[in-house]
């Protein structure tokens, strides 16, 4: 089997699933498949442990994607016939230049980013990775500069947070409340800042303090002056994932939680009517040869290993069997839940997957075997 | 480890730590502590085990934790008047880290004397099922976020209060959750890093979960190596390997961490948390 009917013609290839499923193997190894199928490709990884960076030997990842160098696979049996890049997201950096692309003239721009608001609190917060991660794919995809672009999500503990992300800052910038709140003189902002005269605001500035408030309000109506850009980007954000060239691949391991997970996933893409390209399962323990019971093993292997070993290995055999079973289970309901009928299964690959090497070997397993 | 006041329980996803949170409150709880587990992400389905080993299980949400606040704080007419406000909801909503301070205020009084909350009875022990560990170092840091970029008021004032508790390592312990696999590992050192250089804080535990047992020795692997055929022999060599290179890792991050280490047996079937609760029962003692 092999994952490239699936992605056939897509430009934009989202991997998603819960944290420590192998998704950035994955991603890395799809997107070094599809260079050595002549595409020029981009992967874009969010991963604080940088393990594409290690996977890819490059010690630094920029906030801009940057050429891998094909003689990294060239003795491991791969020949890059397009171009591989790969960047790791900075999520304040992107932040930065969004921001710097939106306003409307440098000194809105200025007044943003030397806001002590913005500046002490977008840094220091990991929450605006799922923004940042879809604006910068935006980006990469309005460049034209790559023929496709290999997503590796946030390891998000709620899958929604990412679905969400363009939603949740186009509706809050609509909300009545802001407008209310950001424009004109009559506006909450310039009470905030001018006379103090709303309950709301006075109360306000006893709970936070006038400093953060004066800041605050500064930074929101700075940030008002960047609201068209901001509402173009989201729409635009939005469009891009519900694209038809675009597709989500959901990856998870047979473990119970990131299987949850995966199902929860699966059923919010049908609802948001987004566009579903198929199911990885990683680490699967195969069930193939191992119909025997253990005590039969202990029988067989008696006379050439002694009793002693044997009965040890029908120990280890018993427990990948139970393991087997449990990924069958597993492989079955997921199946069922998410309607995928052939999901495409890498075996558990003995350890981490993480250099070259390892890549190589999930790379096989997607893609199915060379020729 | 139980005798402090707050257990912040972080690691990469997918390593078990909710399930390590839980099987904390739960020993705590045996041990007749009053323990809550508190979960910050919407997850439940550890509930039922948590109050069933006799600890208190409460999922923080940030608006909940902010009409508290606010009551506690300001009287009732205004505190009404600022929680139906949506202004105010978009403001704090969209105020940059505002979720983290919120959440781990919420936190911090659960572990107090005397509870804001009217009514509520203190606790000897809060776990936190934290988020993993990016947020979780984010939100760690949140108190003395705030409390710097507002200078002044009770925002700041309550910022470092709260932050004196969190950097104090005789009430607040921190206990990273992993398994003996390289990336995990990786992200455990970068966390142990990641705290020092925003909090000054250390790592008090180390809980590696998931060792599969290594049932073969290096003689008998090798005997085995001449009888591959045979598809049991294949199974059990392919999961020695597997043990083999999990204690590689284990010895790895106990070469490095600084900090003490334990061990939770690998559970084909996912998560057992009394398994995993007997287990830090003996390392605890």
């Amino acid at each position: 089997m092999s994952i490239e009917p699936r992605i056939a013609g897509k430009r934009v290839i989202v991997c998603a699933g819960s944290g420590g499923v192998g998704k950035t193997t994955t991603s890395a190894a799809l997107a070094m498949g599809l260079a050595a199928r002549g595409r020029k490709v981009a992967v874009v990884t969010i991963d604080p442990a940088r393990r594409l960076a290690d996977s890819l030997g490059l010690d630094e990842l920029g906030n801009e994607p940057r050429l891998v160098d094909p003689a990294r696979f060239a003795g491991h049996g791969i020949e890059i016939t397009g171009e591989l890049w790969a960047m790791m997201l900075d999520p304040k950096h992107t932040f930065d230049d969004l921001i710097a692309q939106l306003a409307p003239d440098e000194k809105a721009r200025d007044e943003v980013l030397e806001n002590r608001i913005y500046q002490e609190l977008s840094g220091a917060v990991a929450g605006s990775q799922e923004f940042t991660a879809i604006a910068k794919l935006y980006e990469l995809d309005r460049s034209g500069a790559f023929d496709v672009l290999v997503l590796d999500t946030p390891p998000s503990r709620n899958a929604l947070d990412f679905l969400d992300a363009p939603d949740r800052l186009t509706s809050f910038l609509e909300g009545r409340a802001l407008r209310v709140f950001l424009t004109g003189p009559t506006g909450l902002a310039a009470k905030v800042v001018g006379r103090g005269t709303s309950v709301v605001f006075s109360v306000l500035k006893r709970v936070t303090g006038v400093d953060l408030l004066t800041d605050l309000s500064v930074f929101f109506r700075a940030l008002g002056g960047l609201l068209d850009g901001f509402r173009e980007r989201a729409a635009g954000v939005k469009a891009l994932l519900a694209d038809p060239a675009t597709t989500f691949l959901i990856v998870t391991s047979p473990e119970r939680e990131p299987v949850e997970e995966a199902i929860f996933f699966a059923a919010k893409l049908a609802e948001a009517h987004l566009p579903f390209g198929g199911l990885i399962v990683n680490r699967v323990t195969p069930a193939e040869g191992l119909d025997a019971e253990p005590e039969a093993v202990v029988a067989e292997l008696t006379g050439e290993l002694g009793a002693d070993l044997a009965r040890k290995v029908a120990a280890t055999y018993r427990d990948a069997r139970a393991l087997a079973q449990r990924d069958t289970a597993a492989i079955a309901r997921l199946r069922r839940e998410i309607g995928d009928e052939q999901p495409l299964l890498i075996p558990q690959l003995g350890g981490d997957v993480h250099d070259v090497d390892g890549l190589v070997r999930v790379h096989e397993h997607l893609f199915g075997p060379a020729g | 480890m139980l005798d402090h006041r707050l257990l912040f329980v972080t690691g990469k996803g997918g390593v078990g730590k909710s399930s390590v949170a839980a099987a904390l409150g739960a020993l705590a709880a045996e041990r007749g502590k009053r323990a809550v587990v508190a979960e910050v992400h919407r997850r439940t389905d550890v509930e039922h085990v948590v109050t069933a080993a006799g600890a208190d299980h409460v999922s923080i949400d940030p608006q909940d934790a902010m009409e508290e606040y606010l009551v506690d704080q300001l009287p009732r007419a205004l505190a009404e008047l600022l929680s139906s406000s949506r202004a105010f909801a978009y403001l704090a909503a969209a105020t940059p880290g505002m979720r983290e301070l919120l959440t781990v205020g919420k936190v911090w009084e659960l572990a107090q004397d005397q509870r804001r909350t009217p009514g509520a009875e203190p606790y000897d022990l809060v776990v936190v099922d934290a988020p993993a560990t990016g947020h979780g170092v984010a939100m760690l840091a949140a108190p003395k976020t705030f409390a710097d970029a507002a200078m002044a008021g009770p925002i700041a004032r309550q910022g470092r209060i709260i932050h004196e508790m969190l950097a104090d390592p005789a009430r607040t312990a921190i206990v990273a959750v992993t398994t003996p696999e390289e990336m995990p590992v990786n992200e455990t050192l970068a966390l142990r890093d990641g705290l020092e250089q925003a909090n000054g804080q250390h790592l008090a535990l180390v809980v590696v979960n998931g060792l599969r047992r290594k049932r073969l020795t290096a003689e008998e692997a090798g005997a085995l190596e001449s009888h591959r055929e045979h598809p049991a022999v294949t199974a059990a060599l392919g999961l020695h390997v597997l043990a083999l290179e999990q204690r590689a890792q284990l010895r790895r991050l106990r070469r490095h961490i600084g900090a003490p280490t334990t061990t939770v047996p690998y559970i084909a079937g996912g998560a057992d948390i009394a398994a995993i609760a007997r287990r830090l029962d003996g390392a605890l003692a």
